[in-house]
């Protein structure tokens, strides 16, 4: 077997590399934005003194961390059609349905987890903070800024940026809908070159680079932000 | 749903056995069980773990770097390389069980490495310094000192593990592995119009076994808590 990796700058072979790397970045990145939008609905509604409203969120949440993602996916992929309206569908179907459909479940799935990480951020500082941030005269943006976030962020922040990493290596369980990210690529350009050493090989550094990019930004905030000392 | 479960639940729980091999959800569990405990990957972290925490700086940096590479790149990733690499290393053709389970093992080993890691780290450092202080060595210290209360800490992780590895399994079906997955596909291609039920009882086979597992772990957490709490 002769290994050559120039084989993956060839004409035919980089398009397809770049777009499959393309794509799930993209994936990644709207269903980093979608979670992180829901998660923060999701947080504040926990906050809503309503029993049935945060037993819903409770059952949202733990169908999200106890059922495998790509089942997730699947569940969306092949089953919400059958029960979403005809006008939304035909929409969906317009675009790139593989896609939105697994944006969707990788969101949903990532905002679970983002909003239990918010959650317990916001559980380490104590109420009385926000009174005693008040009474020196901060408004309540001041206190929220100046003394409630830089606590809440060292503890929610480090968590957050694990289930990223977490998110951006689901984004490959994508393919098993079809979408055409990088591990979907990665088995199409074996079948058409049969070349599977390099083309693995490729792949695999390109997952790992971007997520050594991910683990060294929780290391650094770590280190530059390191959780309150309790006095 | 029920009507799905009623008319499949058997294929759900253990595929087309006894007449073919195991599938469904049993299988999803041996795979898991042996993927993470039973002897194959839990060794394989210990000495990841031990490799890290110790002194033999080769060693560490070995380590280090399988951690770091295992924890990088998806499941699905890893599986590839196992259908690839493994027949040309042995030279016969391997089972999709099989491959399936060894990359399971590789995978896993890099996370239970980092929890076995962080129980020994959890221990004070006078631990080993006192065992060490009263003549053991470094391999009796391990032994009867340090490893004994840092394994007790971690169960609850581990069980928390395991979670993670039933829901890790969930993307063999891809390379023909017979589980629950790929048996709610196949009941999916028989049923073609009831998608949304077939997966859902797909989903809630996880969810309950999961949510299960997890709460035990939980329960774990608070009983060994409370055992370090108690005074001496």
């Amino acid at each position: 077997m002769d290994f050559q990796l120039s084989f993956l700058l060839s004409a035919d072979v980089l398009p397809l590399l770049f777009k499959g790397m393309a794509t799930t970045v993209r994936l990644f990145a709207c269903a980093w934005v979608l979670g992180m939008l829901v998660a923060l609905l999701l947080v504040g509604l926990r906050a809503v003194p309503w029993r049935w409203l945060d037993w819903l969120v409770a059952v949202f949440v733990e169908y999200h961390r106890n059922v495998p993602t790509v089942v997730q996916i699947m569940v969306w992929y092949f089953g919400m059609p059958e029960i979403l309206p005809r006008d939304i569908k035909l929409w969906i179907n317009r675009g790139d349905t593989e896609f939105l459909f697994a944006m969707i479940a990788l969101a949903l799935n990532a905002s679970a987890f983002f909003a239990e990480d918010i959650r317990s951020g916001m559980r380490t500082v104590p109420h009385t903070q926000l009174e005693a941030a008040r009474s020196i005269g901060l408004s309540a943006f001041g206190a929220l800024w100046h003394v409630i976030l830089p606590q809440a962020l060292r503890i929610s922040v480090p968590p957050l940026i694990n289930r990223a990493l977490i998110l951006f290596k689901d984004t490959s369980l994508a393919m098993a809908i079809g979408v055409v990210e990088m591990t979907y690529q990665t088995k199409a350009i074996e079948n058409l070159t049969f070349r599977s050493m390099e083309v693995f090989v490729a792949a695999t550094l390109f997952y790992l680079v971007a997520s050594l990019v991910l683990m060294a930004l929780g290391a650094w905030f770590n280190q530059r932000f390191p959780p309150a000392h309790k006095g | 749903m029920l009507d799905i479960l009623h008319e499949y639940g058997l294929m759900f729980l253990v595929g087309t056995w006894p007449v073919g091999p195991l599938g469904g959800f049993a299988n999803t569990l041996v795979l898991a069980g042996l993927g993470l405990g039973l002897g194959l990957s839990f060794p394989l972290a210990m000495l990841l773990a031990l490799a890290r925490t110790g002194s033999i700086r080769w060693l560490k940096m070995l380590a280090t770097v399988w951690v770091y590479t295992f924890r990088g790149i998806p499941l699905v990733m890893v599986v590839f390389w196992a259908y690839f690499l493994l027949p040309v290393m042995i030279d016969t053709t391997v089972p999709a069980f099989a491959t399936a389970l060894a990359a399971i093992v590789v995978y896993e080993s890099a996370f239970l490495a980092e929890i076995v890691r962080a129980g020994l780290d959890g221990l004070p450092k006078g631990q080993m310094e006192a065992a060490r202080s009263i003549g053991l060595s470094y391999a009796q210290a391990m032994k009867s000192v340090i490893l004994p209360q840092a394994l007790l800490n971690i169960i609850p992780s581990l069980v928390s593990q395991f979670v993670s590895t039933i829901k890790a399994t969930s993307i063999v079906y891809i390379i023909g592995v017979q589980e629950i997955t790929f048996s709610a596909q196949q009941i999916n291609s028989i049923e073609m119009t009831r998608a949304l039920s077939v997966f859902l009882v797909l989903a809630a086979f996880y969810f309950v076994a999961c949510l299960e597992l997890s709460q035990f772990a939980r329960w774990l957490e608070a009983r060994i808590r409370a055992r370090q709490l108690r005074p001496a």
